[in-house]
């Protein structure tokens, strides 16, 4: 009975209890220091990256910091009716401050985003801005008589949005009105969406692919004596070591119209001079180099979760009478599941953001949508839309990842 | 070694590499025979006569990578050959720096540099040195009579064999119209309708099943000397080097030609901005860029350059004045690369055109 109202005290007096949580904090905390470079280097070097950029995808305050006068008198509008003199006065007064802090580009560039022509629009007007007299709405529109036209002022209220759905919703192949209903794209302009499905269904290929060009390949190195399997494991690991430009130029130079694969193809009466197989700058260039490049992600994974597997359990099963093929089904298959999990995880994850080997092979449909990021990034620079497609392509990832948690579960992959 | 005279070593190589880098100049342009022809025209001379280094880097074209570092606040570029469109986009972004057109030198008759450049050579932040062109070109091996005319590029009945394009709707989408029968007069107005830019992709759907898209401009003589494609557009100079210094059997179509300008431009807040503008003024002087028409056949940005064009520096019984875009006979069709249209259409058509490449 005393025991339990006395708590339990060490020799300087202060309960068991907190003195044991004092020791746990200290271990605990000596073992957060020690990972701590660790964690600031990946908050510092990845995780602030990529929120700052993603945050793009739906942040872009450019218009509306730049243009405050304008972004507040369109606030109230719906964008449907007539621009009326106070906005002509305030566009007209935005327009001379850009203009002065040479940042009227900038705005140009956003509204041009909603507006074929606004660039020029903009820039050209702006140029004459400082000149020009009340009422204003009569003098811009004889410098150019478009500042009349509705869109231009429906462009403006979409770009002065801070907080934008528009770029994800272009992401999806839908568009941003100004009155905020979003509706689907013109049919000629819908690309992402067939893009993203192109990625996955290549990437599901290449998994599919590589697993059985992998299987074998890692269930013999599995089973081999230790000095044939190191042998043949650097064979596997060879080609991986080989930068990756090198290999993917090296499948041009195999499959090209004149290449390697072609001439033999032809030697062998496969097909004749003048209708050369078309292997590479189209989708199956793509597979056959993505696979080649992905296979050692497929095999290393599934060797080291084959070498685990004790061989007595198949001989055990069939000295019980089981088929060779009953034993590999119901013995031996089931326990290499965990390698094939992780192995096509890994190969899949690494398919869906390929972008390399794409763009050098992929010709025009075999193009994934990490070579259209890369176009927004590189080409359009509008990082708004990178950020936004990689946004997407993220979530679609972390989509899969839940399935399959929830189909074979994450504690079930095993990388060796 | 301990980790304490790693450390030591380390610090001292920084710091050694700091002093070094005073007076060295980061000069980005296009790679391959081009940055070649600047090395030998540009490069090697200014070095000689001021003593500074330079560092020669290669890039793909386009401003993302000026973008990124001015917006980063780390830049390490300092002056950068880009094209026209670009130019005046970078400039209107404030990515730029203003050039002074009064630091450029008079010709050698005394004409101020403003009257003997080409009209639209000199902008805002950019200065140009070359009129180069997209062209296409053909290998004379596969065709008994070889094409004349930009319809011929999209008949491949008359011609067959794949074609390499530019991956992009600049100049092809004018190619089409002109392959079309419109005048190069009439293709940037027609461009600016709806009904225009649907009749270039009409152009293009028909042969767009045998065409092999390239994107870096070292390509298309690749793709050629490879037989992968019979035809295709490029830039005029690569073809030349692959003809001239390569011997191979390349030849050019002028026919529809669309030409641009190559410009200098100083991204904002570059390292040596002092520097770089000397390179600038010194390198699109007269002497500098007709020496470069020596190496490459792009056309010197100044009037007073022309005169001074000689031979083919590797094949001196080659005369250069012939193989330039602005050659009179090559001259006939040619069409000037509208950077105003583009700037304010790129966007959308560069996204009709990624929709349409990926159906």
């Amino acid at each position: 009975m005393s025991d339990i109202s006395v708590p339990l005290v060490a020799a300087d007096g202060t309960p068991l209890r907190k003195k044991l949580a004092q020791a746990m904090f200290k271990s605990r905390m000596r073992a957060f220091g020690l990972v701590l470079p660790l964690l600031a280097f990946i908050i510092v070097a990845f995780i602030i990256p990529i929120i700052s950029l993603l945050w793009q995808g739906v942040h872009d305050p450019r218009f509306a910091s730049l243009m405050p006068r304008t972004t507040e008198v369109l606030k109230p509008g719906d964008g449907k009716s007539e621009p009326t003199e106070k906005m002509f006065k305030a566009l007209v007064a935005d327009l001379v401050a850009t203009k002065k802090d040479r940042t009227i580009g900038q705005v140009a560039t956003r509204v041009n985003r909603e507006l074929a022509g606004a660039r020029s629009l903009f820039t050209s007007s702006a140029r004459k801005a400082k000149k020009l007299e009340a009422p204003f709405k009569q003098s811009l529109i004889g410098v150019n008589k478009k500042w009349a036209r509705l869109d231009v002022w429906q462009g403006m209220k979409t770009s002065s949005r801070v907080f934008t759905p528009g770029y994800l919703a272009k992401a999806l192949d839908f568009k941003l009105l100004a009155d905020g209903s979003i509706v689907r794209e013109d049919k000629s302009r819908r690309i992402y969406v067939m893009l993203l499905l192109r990625t996955m269904k290549i990437s599901l290929i290449v998994t599919l692919s590589t697993l059985v060009l992998g299987y074998p390949i890692a269930y013999l190195l599995s089973t081999l004596s230790v000095r044939t399997s190191n042998l043949l494991l650097i064979l596997v690991l060879l080609p991986f070591w080989t930068s990756l430009l090198v290999r993917t130029t090296a499948w041009i130079a195999m499959l090209q119209a004149q290449g390697v694969m072609n001439d033999l193809f032809v030697l062998f009466g496969l097909t004749s001079d003048g209708e050369r197989f078309s292997l590479i700058y189209n989708q199956t260039g793509t597979l056959i180099a993505m696979t080649h490049i992905l296979l050692p992600f497929m095999i290393l994974p599934l060797y080291s979760v084959m070498k685990t597997i004790p061989p007595s359990y198949v001989r055990a099963a069939k000295s019980m009478g089981a088929t060779n093929a009953t034993a590999f089904r119901r013995v031996y298959f089931p326990q290499s599941i965990p390698g094939i999990g992780a192995g096509a995880i890994l190969v899949f994850i690494l398919a869906i953001g390929y972008y390399i080997t794409p763009a050098l092979v992929g010709g025009q449909d075999g193009q994934m949508i990490s070579n259209l990021i890369d176009f927004h990034m590189r080409k359009s620079l509008n990082w708004n839309f990178a950020a936004a497609l990689g946004l997407v392509l993220l979530v679609i990832v972390m989509f899969l990842f839940w399935i399959y948690d929830r189909v074979i579960g994450i504690d079930n992959m095993k990388l060796g | 070694m301990n980790i304490k005279s790693l450390l030591i070593g380390a610090a001292a190589s920084a710091l050694l590499a700091g002093a070094l880098s005073a007076g060295e100049l980061t000069v980005v342009s296009w790679g391959g025979a081009y940055t070649k022809s600047q090395v030998e025209a540009y490069q090697k001379p200014w070095m000689a006569k001021t003593g500074n280094t330079i560092l020669s880097e290669d890039y793909n074209g386009g401003l993302s990578e000026v973008k990124s570092q001015v917006e980063a606040g780390n830049v390490t570029w300092d002056i950068v050959d880009v094209e026209l469109s670009d130019a005046v986009r970078g400039c209107d972004e404030g990515l730029l720096e203003p050039i002074d057109p009064a630091i450029l030198p008079p010709a050698p008759d005394g004409t101020p540099a403003l009257k003997d450049f080409i009209p639209g050579a000199i902008s805002d932040c950019a200065v140009a040195n070359i009129v180069w062109s997209t062209i296409y070109a053909y290998d004379t091996t596969k065709f008994a009579t070889g094409p004349t005319t930009m319809a011929d590029f999209f008949d491949l009945k008359k011609f067959p064999g794949k074609r390499g394009m530019r991956k992009g709707p600049k100049a092809n989408l004018e190619m089409a119209l002109a392959a079309d029968g419109v005048a190069a007069k009439d293709i940037y107005p027609l461009l600016m309708t709806p009904e225009g830019v649907d009749r270039a992709f009409a152009k293009l759907d028909t042969i767009k099943d045998s065409v092999v898209w390239w994107e870096a401009g070292a390509q298309p003589p690749q793709l050629l000397a490879d037989g992968e494609v019979a035809m295709t557009t490029a830039y005029n100079g690569r073809i030349f080097n692959a003809v001239a210094a390569e011997n191979q059997p390349f030849k050019i179509v002028w026919d529809g030609q669309i030409f641009d300008f190559d410009l200098w431009v100083i991204p904002k807040g570059a390292p040596n901005k002092d520097l770089a503008m000397d390179f600038l003024a010194f390198s699109t002087a007269t002497k500098q860029l007709a020496a470069q028409a020596s190496y490459i056949s792009y056309g010197p940005a100044r009037l007073s350059s022309s005169a001074l064009v000689g031979n083919y520096i590797t094949k001196p019984s080659l005369a250069m004045g012939p193989e330039m875009p602005t050659a009179p006979a090559n001259f006939k069709t040619a069409l000037q690369n509208d950077s105003a249209f583009w700037a304010d259409n790129q966007d959308q058509l560069n996204e009709r055109f990624n929709a349409w490449l990926a159906q």
